[in-house]
């Protein structure tokens, strides 16, 4: 438990003073997501430790520091977990999780980061420290910027505290994988879909579809009579949020490409995997930028050059002219003398 | 009293602005006489009222664009409107400003089995969704209330939820992307059909803005598949605080109900009597829980919550024998607030949420209230989330009871802050909790939410005066709390 808040409230106000630009870190392990940026580095995994944490409230809160390994095991104490299986990539701290805002397996069926975090506590670039939302379930009062800092990779605010929404561990999981072409899988995927089952992941690749229910146990058994296939003891789900498969451990380019479910394959050269249902795909592939974007905007989706880029290109999808506009009035609403993390999300920011 | 100050159009400046709208839009659109416009003056916050200097009711977006052009050349603001059902004054007119209903875009656009989404125009209703998707086996989960009347675009704006949103989020869950037009009348795309989308999360940002950012044109939402089953139960309590108290075991024992609803005794007298639900009239107090799922998910979960209920001192419970007892149950809870309405020629209903733990606290802090300011209260509660319901008793006939009702919901909403809680769980700030803001949030949120407010509408044209008070208005209302012996705003000046 250390509480950083004055210090680095102090050192905002200084780099505003000074004009100097700040790289916000916390553990340094999604360090490889977004563009470079130039600054001085503001480490912020120092401020830590869990500041309240009531299991019947389903509610978490701690400093943007806090090893999401520590939150985790608490969480685990009592039976409970992060509904949305943020990846960790390494020493992943809270601050980081939201900042990123990556979700892992269960994402389309419990929702995401942006989905679960209920208030935080941000410096702004002005330097001023201030709280929005809280640690309630249901909560309109003023513009949700809590929800606004996900995703937004440090380019708004540094988060000092947030507050995140948990819930029970299901009381049972079972895995189960068929050996499937991908025609035959996402037609099956997409059925399965349209049944209320309690389905908590899906992942797709090379021929076999691996699919995971959680929940109550008659619940669980009764709905693996639906789908069947072979019981996977291996845990398949680890592996693919910590991208510790084989397909993820490549040199080559590794896009993220976030498309409807329903959307068709890709049909880029490389190798997919596929998760969400289909709402999710990697690719990894040797195909130009401009191919793997234009195919992706066609589908109705978007791509991130998510690995095995150089920093300087376009990692994120490039916005209409007048969304960039937008995104920039709100960058300098919070961070008027862009100091936070520049150039990281999109160049203009 | 909230009410914003009124301030006419001079009338040449208003016939220019009429003969303006009049030249963009077919002359059905425009409504610029005194009785046509009085269908517009309130929503659903009745004790405010205001004509609109012009109402209009295009049909296009080409025609709501060329409207926010019209209202920025003539520096005139701009108040949307869905159906009205608001209940905290968002929608509420202003003297000098146009009114934009949005009821005519009513159409659901496209409905993809596949992709579970639905894609509609802002004005559908947003129980008419869901009866659109039902051949298809899916459905649209959030469900206020007020479901068969208030727009989708009504909803994004206040980020609504329903009695279903415990298990299944409100609003900003439940939305993928919409189509936005800006106050220069710039057509945005935000989200889309996938489940996230590059940049900002904008879309969060415009939920539950309250028509302050932008005007929601196009609002694509997710679907889900209808649960194979659907089962409600009823515990009867001798005390509110052990309905309470049965609420945190549930929680405890790892169960997420679809909902999770309590009502005291003068909310279940006044529902039964309205609609003969069967409750249970001498209880203190009645749980409603309701879980779904597949069959053998239901049959397992029902066991547990029905042990679970009466470990916590229920009188009775009671399991909905059939889908029309199921119903019965339901219509009670979501009938509760005319049903209350029957007994009272007035009620002011607040919309607190604060942690479940001070559930008890809270209800018997409100419980002193009302001896204090000598008005019956009785209390509806999303209470599995914490969002409290209490309906205030009144007689806006009877000399100063308004302001009694409305300090004594003041009083109601400081105590929901003093817990941890929040002042608006669902109905929005609108121009009802304005002073409450000042209480749940310092000078520096407040300003930050202006600048907020700025980038996106830098003119202050869209729905000025709502949703988040100036600083002046903080310190007008003589809201300057005092906490750690720290005035919150010692730079302004006192009243
Ligand atoms: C009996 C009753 C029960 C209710 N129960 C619930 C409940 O269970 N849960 C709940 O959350 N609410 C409830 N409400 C409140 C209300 O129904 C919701 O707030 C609803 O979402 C309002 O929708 P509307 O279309 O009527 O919006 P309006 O009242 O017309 O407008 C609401 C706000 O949204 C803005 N707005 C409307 N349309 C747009 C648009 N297209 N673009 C931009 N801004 C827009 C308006 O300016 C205003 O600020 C209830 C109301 C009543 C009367």
């Amino acid at each position: 438990m250390v509480d950083l808040e004055h210090e680095l409230a102090a050192r905002v106000r200084q780099a505003g003073a000074d004009k100097t630009p700040l790289c916000i870190r916390g553990g340094g392990s999604k360090a490889f997501y977004g563009r470079a940026s130039q600054g001085e580095v503001l480490d912020v995994a120092g401020h830590t430790g869990v500041v309240s944490y009531e299991p019947t409230e389903l509610v978490i809160t701690a400093r943007a520091g806090t090893p999401l390994t520590e939150i985790e095991a608490l969480l685990a104490d009592k039976g409970q977990v992060l509904p949305f299986e943020p990846p960790h990539f390494g020493n992943a701290t809270l601050g980081g999780m939201l900042a990123a805002g990556l979700s892992g397996p269960r994402r389309p069926w419990t929702g995401a980061v942006r989905d679960a975090v209920l208030g935080v506590k941000i410096i702004n670039g002005r330097g001023e420290v201030l709280s929005f939302g809280g640690q309630v379930m249901k909560n309109v009062a003023g513009y949700d910027v809590p929800r606004l800092m996900a995703g937004s990779m440090g380019t708004l605010a540094v988060i000092l505290e947030a507050s995140v929404k948990v819930l029970p561990r299901p009381a049972s999981a079972l895995t189960l994988v068929h050996e499937f072409d991908s025609e035959t899988a996402a037609r099956r995927l997409l059925g399965w879909a349209r049944q209320a089952l309690p389905l908590s992941g899906s992942l797709y690749h090379d021929g076999r579809l691996w699919l995971r229910l959680c929940g109550a146990e008659q619940g669980v058994a009764a709905a693996s009579e639906v789908i069947g296939g072979e019981e996977e003891p291996a845990d398949v789900w680890t592996a693919v949020r910590e991208q510790t498969l084989p397909f993820f451990t490549t040199p080559r380019p590794l896009w993220r490409v976030s498309l409807p479910a329903a959307a068709p394959e890709l049909a880029l050269p490389g190798e997919t995997l596929i998760e969400w249902g289909g709402a999710l795909r990697w690719l990894v592939s040797d195909a130009a930028p401009e191919t793997v974007r234009a195919r992706v905007q066609a589908l109705g989706g978007h791509a991130t050059w998510f690995r095995g880029h150089d920093g300087k290109a376009p990692v994120f999808q490039p916005l209409p002219v007048p969304l960039m506009s937008l995104h920039r009035a709100v960058k300098q609403s919070l961070d008027p003398h862009g100091l936070f993390n520049p150039g990281r999300l999109y160049p203009e920011l | 009293m909230n009410a914003p100050a009124e301030v006419l159009l001079p009338p040449e400046q208003r016939r220019a602005l009429v003969a303006d709208l009049r030249a963009v839009l077919p002359s059905h659109c425009v409504l610029a006489e005194t009785e046509e416009l009085h269908p517009y003056e309130c929503d659903g916050l009745s004790a405010y009222k205001q004509l609109p200097a012009v109402a209009v009711l295009p049909e296009t977006i080409e025609q709501v664009q060329a409207v926010l052009r019209i209202c920025r050349s003539h520096n005139v603001p701009v108040v949307p409107r869905g159906a009205g059902t608001g209940l905290s004054g968002g929608a509420l007119p202003l003297s000098n400003g146009v009114l934009l209903g949005l009821a005519r875009f009513n159409r659901i656009l496209e409905i993809d089995p596949d992709n579970r989404m639905a894609r509609v125009q802002p004005g559908v209703r947003n129980l008419a969704i869901s009866e659109a998707a039902a051949v298809h086996g899916l459905y649209y989960a959030p469900d206020p209330s007020s479901q068969i009347a208030c727009s989708i675009g009504g909803n994004v704006a206040e980020n609504s939820g329903g009695v279903h949103c415990l298990k299944y989020g409100l609003t900003v869950h439940n939305v993928l992307g919409i189509k936005m037009l800006t106050m220069d009348g710039e057509l945005l795309e935000l989200g889309g059909a996938g489940l996230d989308s590059p940049g900002y999360d904008l879309l969060a940002l415009m939920t539950g803005s309250e028509g302050l950012l932008g005007i929601v044109i196009e609002v694509t939402v997710r679907l889900l598949p209808k649960p194979e089953r659907t089962q409600v139960l009823l515990a009867a309590y001798d005390s509110v605080e052990k309905a309470g108290e049965a609420v945190a075991a549930i929680i405890a024992a790892g169960i997420i109900p679809a909902g999770l609803e309590m009502m005291d005794n003068p909310s279940i007298r006044a529902a039964e009597d309205f609609v003969h639900a069967g409750y249970p009239v001498d209880a203190e107090a009645i749980l409603l829980c309701e879980l779904d799922g597949t069959n053998a998910e239901v049959s397992e979960e029902i066991m547990r919550v029905r042990s679970l209920l009466i470990e916590s001192g229920a009188t009775e419970v009671r399991t909905a024998t059939d889908e029309a007892q199921r119903q019965r149950f339901w219509a009670g809870r979501k009938g509760a607030f005319p049903a209350v309405g029957r007994i009272s020629p007035d009620y002011y209903c607040m919309d607190g949420t604060i942690p479940r733990k001070h559930l008890g606290r809270v209800l018997k802090r409100i419980d002193e209230l009302s001896d204090e300011y000598g008005l019956k209260v009785a209390n509806v509660f999303h209470a599995g989330d914490g969002n409290l319901h209490p309906l205030i008793l009144f007689d806006a006939n009877r000399e100063g009871e308004l302001h009694q009702a409305e300090a004594f919901g003041t009083a109601i909403l400081d105590l929901c802050v003093s817990v941890g809680g929040t002042v608006t769980g669902e109905h929005g700030i609108g121009i009802e909790k304005l002073a409450p803001m000042c209480s749940q949030f310092g000078a520096a949120e407040l300003t930050q939410f202006h600048a907020i407010k700025a980038a996106f509408d830098p003119a202050g044209l869209l729905n000025p005066g709502k949703a988040v008070p100036t600083l002046h208005r903080c310190a007008e209302f003589g809201r300057m709390h005092v906490h750690a012996g720290e005035l919150k705003f010692p730079d302004l000046p006192r009243f």
